[in-house]
């Protein structure tokens, strides 16, 4: 080796320590809080490991997976996650609407733009409670609105629905001792959840997303449907929508994902998870099974189905995402 | 059908279609205010006054703000510290441990780089359930439940702020770099001289961000803070609900209070923030 090639190599060294010195802090910390717990927690979901230690720890291999396979609690909470989803596509396509009309030039567009996103900055404990009062069926200004207007209108026999306390559901899904009552709407509890999460997240981060993209569509596109007499719907239709594709992607995917993962403050603040479990998720089911039951083992299990869903959904993000990138 | 008639028709519609779309912004902005406005009123009402339909206050009760700052059962004072002093920390911590990192990613070359990036970005969408459980044994084994240090330290290390940071830093041009080694400048100079005054947008989003979420947290604080004087604001609130949850008027007024600093916070930088995520979306 010549003195050229070792000075060359020192360097060259000298650079990667330096480097490891730069990622050094963030990545033990990356290690510690992130990586090394993702692999702990795969080897405790085959455990039946329990804080309380009632039964000696042991290795159970698929057991964990296969009890909830068999769970109905698993089943039930997995269809309430998923129906809480069902108001994502009404967000999203709320966000898109305000987008259209706010991509426009009008007067107070930035004062709209402002006023549309503060509940989702906001959200968190203090908007659940808000929301809980505003649901209340004795107090609750929504009711009293709702009521006036039944009195208004005559209706004598309807009723407000219940809102939080309420196992009512629009799909007439199967609830131990709830049925549909169409004087109520049929609106439950989830739905109270939904409606609010809408509230939340229309004009939330994806409005932002959809200004940002509608404001990269190339101008003479929108004059070259104008050329061929492209009325406003049509032009949305062949230019703002195909184009907003990849946008429209991406946040349908994070939408999803975090979708899958929501409704746990929301059932620890407003509802505790019920009524009769209606509104218990799969993370609060977790956050219940891990730390006020303390079986991590089996807590561990449903978290890393989560994550397996979630990781499907990434992965075919990552198959087809860039064919819709590449317009 | 004549020109005159088409430019008309035009015209109307788009008449019409300027009064929908004010109409709907309005009608959206009311429905967006609506809660909010609820809340500051009952937050002045007696509680006498909850129940009934009139939206106004007929008197008005500021002291129920300070009835909930000097309640005895609660501190509320020390949850809005224990809330601004946690998250201060950890959005220090976060910039000062991601712009370390970020700068390794995006200026400097060493094998593997690539590599661990990429194992970066993969744990970003790991659901935050599956690394609470054990990151709770951890804190039970470091004996750091129900301490300052057990809220602060596992929240200073991330990954989607490291990635954030080096999108911002692939933007600065690396001539800049070059000319400073000429000089002779070590990489910490470089670092802290140069690269993270010019990543300035970028620290400021991921602060805000940062700050925001940890002010914020729920899960967390929740499963690992047991004493009433650690208690974070989420927390708090949690707990004053349930033993005043009759009481909607110094409730509404305890929320009042928890977004306030969030309002204000926002209408400051709302700017670098719609910029911000706008960015994080922006696949790297």
């Amino acid at each position: 080796m010549g003195p050229r090639r070792g000075r060359a190599l020192r360097r060259r060294l000298s650079a990667t320590i330096i480097a490891g010195a730069f990622l050094l802090p963030n990545f033990l910390g990356f290690v510690i809080f992130t990586f090394g717990p993702v692999v702990f927690s795969l080897a405790a979901s085959f455990t039946n490991w329990n804080l309380m230690k009632t039964v000696p720890l042991q290795w159970v291999g698929l057991d964990n997976f296969l009890k909830l396979m068999q769970s109905p609690d698993f089943h039930r909470y997995f269809v309430n996650t998923a129906y809480l989803m069902l108001g994502l596509p009404v967000a999203i396509a709320g966000s898109l609407l305000l987008a259209v009309i706010l991509s426009q030039p009008l007067r107070g567009v930035v004062v709209y733009r402002t006023l549309f996103y503060l509940p989702s900055f906001t959200s968190g404990v203090a908007l659940f409670i808000l929301w809980k009062a505003l649901y209340n069926p004795e107090f609750g200004p929504i009711n009293q609105v709702l009521e006036t207007l039944f009195d208004w209108a005559g209706l004598t026999s309807v009723k407000a629905p219940t809102w939080l306390t309420s196992t009512q559901n629009p799909l007439a899904l199967a609830v131990e001792y709830a049925g549909f009552s169409p004087d109520q709407f049929g609106l439950g509890a989830r739905d109270a959840i939904i409606i609010m999460g809408i509230w939340t997240a229309v004009g939330g981060g994806n409005l932002l997303l959809y200004l940002a993209g509608i404001s990269n569509i190339p101008q003479d596109l929108y004059e070259a449907a104008e050329m061929d007499g492209a009325g406003a719907c049509s032009k949305f239709r062949h230019v703002t929508w195909p184009q907003l594709a990849p946008t429209t992607f991406f946040i349908v995917v994070m939408s999803f994902i975090g979708g899958l993962q929501g409704g746990f403050e929301q059932a620890r603040v407003m509802t505790l998870g019920g009524p009769a479990g209606t509104t218990t998720t799969l993370s609060y089911y977790i956050y219940v099974k891990a730390f006020e039951e303390f079986q991590i083992g089996y807590a561990s299990a449903i978290a890393w189905i989560l994550f397996i869903i979630i990781f499907a959904v990434t992965l075919l993000n990552w198959r087809f995402g860039s064919r819709y990138v590449n317009y | 059908m004549s020109i005159t008639d088409t430019r008309k028709g035009q015209w109307w519609f788009r008449r019409g279609r300027f009064y929908t779309s004010h109409a709907l912004l309005f009608l959206f902005a009311l429905t967006t205010l609506f809660p909010f406005t609820w809340m500051v009123l009952a937050s002045f009402k007696p509680l006498s006054e909850i129940r009934q339909t009139n939206p106004l206050p007929s008197e008005w009760h500021p002291e129920n703000y300070t009835d909930v700052l000097n309640s005895k059962d609660i501190s509320f004072k020390k949850y809005y510290f224990n809330s601004v002093f946690v998250a201060a920390w950890v959005t220090l911590l976060t910039c000062f441990t991601s712009s370390l990192a970020a700068y390794a990613f995006a200026r400097m070359c060493w094998p593997g780089r690539d590599a661990v990036f990429k194992l970066y970005l993969a744990t970003m969408m790991v659901p935050g359930v599956v690394t609470m459980i054990p990151n709770y044994t951890l804190m039970v084994q470091l004996h750091l439940l129900d301490s300052y240090l057990g809220l602060i330290v596992p929240a200073s290390f991330s990954a989607f702020g490291t990635f954030l940071l080096r999108q911002f830093m692939l933007t600065i041009s690396p001539s800049l770099d070059e000319a400073a080694t000429m000089d002779g400048a070590s990489h910490w100079r470089i670092y802290w001289d140069i690269i993270l005054p010019l990543a300035r947008p970028g620290l400021i989003v991921l602060s805000i961000f940062t700050f925001m979420g940890n002010y914020g947290s729920f899960f967390w604080p929740l499963v690992l803070i047991k004493s009433e004087h650690l208690r974070t604001l989420p927390i708090g609130m949690l707990y004053f609900d349930s033993i005043y949850g009759r009481q909607t008027n110094l409730i509404m007024a305890a929320s009042v209070m928890n977004i306030v600093p969030l309002i204000v916070l926002f209408v400051v930088m709302q700017r670098h923030l719609v910029r911000g995520i706008q960015l994080g979306a922006v696949k790297g």
